[in-house]
């Protein structure tokens, strides 16, 4: 469980990161809290000849309240939005789902850009982020440019970033005062497992924990909401338009039954807060 | 420290290299690849085997140790990137061959029975009480949740943990 060899580049800021990633190319990957990226080269299954640490641009660590939207630097740890009182308040979903990543120590050094530029379908933060219709900044030679979450996501662990640019910013708007329900619900094993199935709900918005390659809006459910069903109603729709996996953990069968009965608690849940 | 971190080189490797931690307050160097995990840099270069070594994938916790007096994985942290932090390990807990309450806690309340995740427990109890995260069982099984015990000694250890927390409230 040894790491293939490779150059460490030290990076104190976005434009230093951004260099240097120009130089290497596709040989670098960016290193931020490592606890998705390190896993994978201990399996030999990611290989980088150059690891760019971005631990030292604290530039993007931030949470702030801007003009109709809140917005959160890539390299903000999970444990710093689990503990944001403004999260708390504004955005109690993405406060939420944060403190359900992991661990307590795996909070203590991953990050939220990380985790969406993992763009792991288990887990947590790339379907909230996609529930609450966030948009995503990325930043590389050419300039910064907005991506809409719904277009992030292009597959297990593919994202719509292009090799030298650097995930700087989620923008999340804050929800309207009719849209205020959340939910957040994870089936896992044991604390610290991925999700087997998870949905996060904000208003009459749902998105799904590894029911697909990617983090997907429920759309049938959606649907089914906005045409008057009862939350037990819209639920039934739930698996509709996924393809979740077969894997040790769960058939597809199972899965599409436990999004059916996550479904209908959240949006329970959503309702009564 | 963030002065001290600008100051470090900015490229290693990927060969072994000279590189100074401090570890439970004191520096260390030591030679190593950039691949090297804090965990294998603290217990293969440095003799400090107290951290153990479970599942190395991040999922035990058998490896937890204190960056910057947060709890950490030290299997899932290169060692690297550790430099001009402060790292703390088991080793760093007792003083002057004084055992820390918690320490003697897990003794007391018999908290272990292998006792191979125990260092990576008793930094996690010391932490979530720090973090005031131990007001009743329900937040103190769900804090130690990044902490795996095989044995299932879990009943102790948060009676221990207790034990703890209630001594220090009583001073």
């Amino acid at each position: 469980m040894i790491p293939a060899p490779f150059s460490y580049r030290r990076a104190g800021s976005v434009a230093e990161a951004l260099d240097l990633c120009t130089e290497y190319g596709e040989d670098a990957k960016f290193l931020a809290g490592g606890h998705s990226l390190l896993p994978l080269m201990k399996l030999r299954l990611a290989m980088p000849e150059v690891l760019i640490d971005l631990g030292p641009v604290r530039e993007l660590s931030y949470v702030r309240e801007e003009d109709g939207h809140i917005a959160i630097g890539a390299l903000t740890r999970h444990h710093d939005l689990e503990h944001s009182e403004m999260l708390a308040r504004v955005l109690p979903l993405l406060a939420h789902a944060a403190g359900q990543v992991g661990d307590p120590q795996v909070r203590h050094r991953g990050t939220i850009g990380g985790s969406l530029a993992h763009s792991d379908p288990a887990s947590d933060l790339p379907a909230t982020v996609l529930a609450l219709d966030a948009t995503l900044v990325a930043r590389g030679p050419a300039g910064s440019r907005e991506i809409a979450a719904a277009d992030f996501f292009q597959g297990l662990f593919e994202t719509e970033l292009e090799p030298d640019e650097l995930l700087t910013e989620i923008r999340v708007p804050v929800p309207a005062a009719g849209a205020a329900g959340w939910s957040f619900q994870k089936f896992t094993k044991r604390a610290i497992d991925w999700a087997i199935v998870g949905v996060a709900v904000q208003g009459s918005a749902v998105a799904l924990v590894n029911m697909a390659g990617t983090p997907v809006r429920a759309a049938g459910v959606e649907a089914a909401l906005a045409g008057g069903a009862t939350p037990a109603e819209a639920a039934a729709h739930a698996a509709e338009g996924t393809s979740p996996a077969d894997d040790i953990n769960a058939s597809p069968a199972y899965r599409e039954h436990l999004a059916r009965v996550l479904v209908e608690r959240a949006l329970l849940e959503a309702q009564s807060v | 420290m963030d002065g001290e971190i600008a100051a470090l080189p900015a490229e290693r490797g990927p060969s072994a290299q000279a590189v100074t931690l401090t570890i439970n307050g004191e520096p260390r160097p030591l030679r190593i690849e950039p691949r090297v995990s804090l965990l294998d840099a603290l217990r293969e270069h440095l003799g400090l085997t107290g951290s153990k070594k479970g599942c190395d994938q991040g999922t035990c916790g058998a490896c937890t140790v204190w960056v910057d007096g947060r709890r950490a994985l030290a299997c899932l942290t290169l060692a690297v990137t550790c430099e001009g932090h402060e790292v703390t390990t088991i080793e760093g807990l007792s003083a002057g061959g004084e055992l820390h309450p918690m320490q003697a806690a897990f003794i007391d309340k018999d908290a272990f029975q292998c006792g191979y995740c125990t260092p990576g427990q008793i930094m996690s109890a010391v932490a979530l009480l720090d973090e005031g995260h131990a007001a009743d069982d329900g937040q103190i099984r769900e804090w130690m949740s990044g902490n795996i015990c095989r044995c299932a000694a879990y009943p102790n250890i948060r009676a221990a943990i207790r034990a703890v927390r209630d001594a220090a409230g009583g001073e």
